[in-house]
C-alpha cells in the first residue's frame, strides 16, 4: 500500500487514480486500504467509500480467478445478449455482477465494449468471442478451464 | 533535441516524406478494435516476421493502423499505394499475400469483398460500396496513420493547423474561424463551438482549462474511440489550438475506463507531442505554454455529462449539479473552462488548415460538416461511416450499411443512444442533421445509429434504454432516480404481459415529469427513447397489453418455442443442444418441448437445419392454444 501511495500527492483529486492503482494492484479495495488512503488524504473513510462505491471499476469483494464479461450495448442487446448472458448466469449458477463460490469465475456485463460489428459478445479474461449464441455458452466456460489447465502442463 | 519550430516542422515533413519511397509497397493491418477481437495483432506479428525472414524490408513496409470503419468484414488487410483491400483475412492467407500481392502485384479475387447485389468483387478500398458514398474527411486519414508513430501524423500534414494558428492568426480570428465554419458540438448537445470558445475567452480569469471529453459511454457508438485510438493527435493538435484561442493552460482528456487502447494511444500521443515541442513551454518557440493530461474514468455513464465529468477530474463522486454557473464561468475548480467531444475537437485543425468557407461548404443550411455515425444492428455492413450532414437515413442504411440482415423488413433506427429515439419506415427519406433529428423527438447524439429488424420488439428497446439509464441515474435528483424505475417496472411488467390499460397514460405522465423537472442531461432525455415509440409504434404497446401479445416474438413472457409435429424429422440435434433437457423424443420420431421445462433460452430454434426449420415461435392466441393442447396431453398422461 505504501509503495501505491507514494506515487501520488497526498491530494485529494489524486483519489480516482489511487482507487485505480490499488484495484490493479490488489483486485479489490479492502477495508485496509480505503483506511490508508482516508489517512493518506487527510479525509474521511466514508469520502473514500463514497466515491468507491460510485464507480463500477471498483469492487469491494475480490474477483474470481477468471472474469466473464457479457457485452449489453444496443447492438448486442437487438442480437440477442440478454439470453446469452442468461445462458451464462444459468449455468455457472450465479447472478451477474457476483462470484462463484470457489473463486473460480465471475461473470459482470458492461455497457459497451465497442466491437458492435461482432456482437454479442462475452470477453473470457481479455479474449473476445463474437457472434455468440445462448448454445456457445457451455464451450466458452469449459475452455477457459481448459486453456488453464494447457497452462499448468506447460 | 527534437523540438522543433514551424520552419523545422516544415524541413521534417519534406525529410519524411522524402524517405518515403511514394511507390513503396505497404501492407497496412487495420488494428482497430472490432480487429483487434477478430485476432489482427497475430495477423500483423506474422506478417512482420515473414517479411524479416524473407528479407522484404527494403521492399515492403507494414504499419498496423487505425480503424478503417468497415469492422463487419475485419481482419482488414489494405496493400498500397494501389488501395487494394482485403477483408477477412485468415492466418493461412498471409504467404499468398507477400508472394502473390506484395511482390507481385497480382490480385487474389478471393480475399477482395464481393458486393452482395451486383455479385462482382471490387478491388479498391475506395470503390467498395460501403466507402463510395462517405465523405472522411475526419475518419479517412486512420488508415494511413500508425498511431503510435507521429511521423506518420506529419507526413499528412499534421501540425500544420497548429503552425498556422499560433504564428498568423490571432485567438479572436481562430474563434471568428471556427463560428464561420459552422461547428457545433459533436458530443449531443450540438451547440456551436465557437459561440463557446468566444464566451470562455471574454472570461477575466488567468486560470483556465479546457476537456476533451472522451467518456463516450452510449452504448452502440464508438467513432470517438476509434478517433482516440486511430488517430490521437488530431485531437491535441485540436485542443492546443482551443487551448490557444480560449487562452487555457491546461487541458483534461477524459477518456472511458472500458477503452484500455485508447488510453494507451493517446497517452504515448501526448509524450510524442512533447517531445517535439507541440506541447509543453513555448509551443513551436511562440510564447504560448499548454500542455494535456489524460484522466482515466472509472466506469460511470453520468460522467459524460459536462458537470459530473469535472466533478470526477476534481476527484469526487459524478455527480452533476445545477447549470448556471455553466463551465465557462465556474469550470474545473471554479475556474472557466472549455469542454468539446473527441470529434468536435479533430474537426478543428481542418477548419483552421482549410478555412471556414471550405468547412461551411459541407453539409446542411444548419449543420455544417461531417458526421461520423456508428451503423450497428440488423445491418449487412456494420462499421463507422463519416458522412455529410443531410444525407437521407435511407442512403445511409441501404447504400452504405447495405441494407437489413437476411432480407428482414426494416422496422426502425434508433439514434442518440440512451438519450434519442427510435424512428420508423416513413422517416427513412428524412435528411439528418442537428434540428431533423430533434423534430422527430430524437437526438443526433453521439452518432450511434442502431438498425432494428422485425424481430425486434420497440416496447423491449423502449424498457432496455430506460432500464440502462435507470441503471446509471446517479440518484441525485428525485425525478431521475425515482421515475426512471416506475418507468422500467411499468415497462417490464408490459412485456411481461401484465400491463394494464392506464399504463400508457402513466408511462406519459412520469415521462414528461422526469423531462421537465430533472436535473441534467441524463434525466431530461432519459424518456426519449419511451416517448418516440409510444408516438411511432404505439399499436405494438396496446397489442402487448391488451392481447398479450407480441408480434416480433421476442418478449420471452409473451411467447412458446413449438416444435411442428409435419415438419420435424426426428434428427435429435435440438434435443441434444436442449440446455435444460426440456425435449422428447427418439431418431426419427417427431420431437415435443415441455413447456413446463422450456426456459425460452432459443438454442432449439438455432440448431434446427434451415431446409426443416421445424421450430417455430408463437404469441397472443395461438401461445394459449399450444399451452392448452400441451396441458391436455400432460393430464392424460
Amino acid at each position: 500500500m505504501v509503495n501505491i501511495l507514494k506515487k501520488f500527492k497526498p491530494e485529494k483529486k489524486e483519489l480516482i487514480h489511487i482507487l485505480h492503482s490499488v484495484q490493479e494492484a490488489q483486485g479489490y479495495i479492502s477495508p485496509e486500504a480505503i483506511s490508508e488512503i482516508s489517512k493518506y488524504l487527510n479525509t474521511s473513510e466514508g469520502e473514500v467509500y463514497g466515491v468507491l462505491t460510485f464507480y463500477n471499476a471498483f469492487t469491494l469483494e475480490p474477483k474470481g480467478k477468471h472474469t466473464i464479461t457479457v457485452c449489453m450495448g444496443t447492438a448486442c442487446h437487438v442480437r440477442g445478449a440478454a439470453s446469452v448472458l442468461d445462458e451464462f448466469s444459468r449455468r455457472l449458477n450465479i447472478l451477474p455482477g457476483r462470484t462463484t463460490e470457489d473463486k473460480y469465475f465471475t461473470l459482470e456485463t458492461v455497457n459497451c465494449v465497442g466491437a458492435c460489428a461482432l456482437g454479442p459478445i462475452a470477453i473470457t479474461d481479455g479474449h473476445y468471442h463474437g457472434h455468440v449464441s445462448t448454445r456457445d455458452v457451455k464451450k466458452i466456460i469449459d475452455d477457459v478451464s481448459k486453456e488453464e489447465g494447457k497452462k499448468k502442463k506447460e | 533535441m527534437k523540438k522543433v519550430d514551424p520552419e523545422k516542422l516544415e524541413k521534417l515533413r519534406a525529410q519524411i516524406t522524402a524517405s518515403r519511397e511514394k511507390e513503396k509497397t505497404c501492407i497496412t493491418i487495420c488494428g482497430g478494435t472490432g480487429c483487434h477481437a477478430y485476432g489482427c495483432e497475430e495477423i500483423a506479428e506474422i506478417f512482420k516476421n515473414e517479411i524479416k525472414k524473407q528479407k522484404l524490408g527494403d521492399k515492403i513496409d507494414i504499419r498496423v493502423t487505425g480503424c478503417h470503419g468497415f469492422c463487419e468484414r475485419g481482419p482488414i488487410v489494405v496493400i498500397q499505394p494501389e488501395g487494394i483491400f482485403y477483408q477477412r483475412v485468415r492466418k493461412e492467407d498471409i504467404q499468398e499475400i507477400i508472394s502473390k500481392t506484395a511482390v507481385g502485384k497480382e490480385v487474389i479475387p478471393r480475399l477482395l469483398y464481393k458486393d452482395p447485389q451486383k455479385g462482382v468483387r471490387i478491388e479498391k478500398e475506395r470503390e467498395v460500396p460501403f466507402y463510395k458514398k462517405q465523405k472522411r474527411i475526419i475518419f479517412g486519414r486512420n488508415g494511413f496513420i500508425d498511431p503510435t508513430d507521429i511521423k506518420d501524423y506529419i507526413a499528412l500534414d499534421g501540425y500544420k493547423a497548429v503552425s498556422k494558428a499560433l504564428f498568423e492568426m490571432r485567438p479572436e480570428e481562430i474563434i471568428s474561424e471556427v463560428k464561420k465554419s459552422g461547428l457545433r458540438g459533436r458530443g449531443g448537445g450540438g451547440f456551436p463551438t465557437g459561440k463557446k470558445w468566444e464566451i470562455c475567452r471574454e472570461k477575466d480569469s488567468s486560470v483556465k482549462y479546457i476537456v476533451c471529453n472522451a467518456d463516450e459511454g452510449d452504448p452502440g457508438a464508438y467513432m470517438d474511440r476509434s478517433l482516440l485510438e486511430g488517430n490521437p493527435h488530431s485531437i491535441i493538435e485540436g485542443m492546443i489550438i482551443g487551448a490557444y484561442a480560449i487562452g487555457a493552460g491546461k487541458g483534461y482528456i477524459y477518456v472511458r475506463l472500458e477503452y484500455p487502447l485508447a488510453v494507451k494511444n493517446v497517452t504515448l500521443a501526448i509524450e510524442k507531442a512533447r517531445e517535439y515541442g507541440f506541447l509543453g513551454e513555448s509551443i513551436l518557440g511562440s510564447d504560448f505554454d499548454f500542455d494535456i493530461s489524460v484522466f482515466k474514468g472509472a466506469g460511470a455513464f453520468v460522467s459524460g455529462e459536462e458537470t459530473s465529468l469535472m466533478a470526477s477530474i476534481e476527484g469526487r463522486r459524478a455527480f452533476p449539479r445545477q447549470r448556471p454557473p455553466y463551465p465557462a464561468d465556474k469550470g474545473l475548480w471554479g475556474k472557466p473552462t472549455n469542454i468539446n467531444n473527441v470529434e468536435t475537437w479533430a474537426n478543428v485543425p481542418l477548419i483552421v488548415e482549410k478555412g471556414a468557407q471550405w468547412y461551411s461548404r459541407i453539409g446542411t443550411e444548419t449543420s455544417k460538416g461531417t458526421k461520423i455515425f456508428s451503423l450497428v444492428g440488423k445491418i449487412n455492413n456494420t462499421g463507422l461511416v463519416e458522412v455529410p450532414m443531410g444525407m437521407t437515413l435511407r442512403e445511409i442504411i441501404y447504400d452504405i450499411g447495405g441494407g437489413i440482415k437476411n432480407g428482414k423488413k426494416f422496422k426502425a433506427v434508433q439514434t442518440g443512444g440512451p438519450s434519442g429515439g427510435c424512428l420508423p419506415a416513413d422517416m427513412l427519406d428524412q435528411p439528418i442533421d442537428f434540428d431533423t433529428l430533434t423534430r422527430a423527438g430524437s437526438i443526433m447524439g453521439s452518432g450511434g445509429m442502431i438498425v432494428m429488424d422485425e424481430d425486434n420488439c420497440m416496447v423491449d428497446v423502449a424498457r432496455y434504454f430506460l432500464k440502462f439509464t435507470q441503471e446509471e441515474s446517479c440518484g441525485k435528483c428525485v425525478p431521475c432516480r425515482i421515475g426512471t424505475k416506475e418507468m422500467v417496472e411499468i415497462l417490464t411488467r408490459i412485456t411481461e404481459g401484465k400491463g394494464e390499460i392506464g399504463d400508457i397514460k402513466k408511462l406519459k405522465d412520469l415521462a414528461e415529469t422526469v423531462k421537465n423537472a430533472s436535473l441534467c442531461g441524463l434525466g431530461q432525455t432519459a424518456p426519449n427513447p419511451v416517448l418516440t415509440t409510444l408516438r411511432y409504434f404505439m399499436d405494438e404497446y396496446i397489442e402487448h397489453i391488451e392481447e398479450k401479445k407480441c408480434s416480433a416474438l421476442s418478449c420471452k413472457e409473451l411467447i412458446v418455442y413449438f416444435i411442428e409435429p409435419e415438419k420435424c424429422v426426428g434428427c435429435l440435434l435440438c434435443k441434444k443442444n436442449c440446455p435444460v433437457n426440456a425435449i422428447s423424443g427418439e431418431r426419427k420420431q417427431v420431437h415435443v418441448i415441455d413447456q413446463d421445462i422450456c426456459i425460452k433460452c432459443g438454442a432449439c430454434l438455432d440448431v434446427c437445419p434451415p431446409k426443416v426449420s421445424a421450430i417455430s415461435k408463437y404469441t397472443g392466441k395461438d401461445k394459449e392454444k399450444i399451452l392448452e393442447q400441451h396441458n391436455r396431453k400432460k393430464t392424460k398422461k
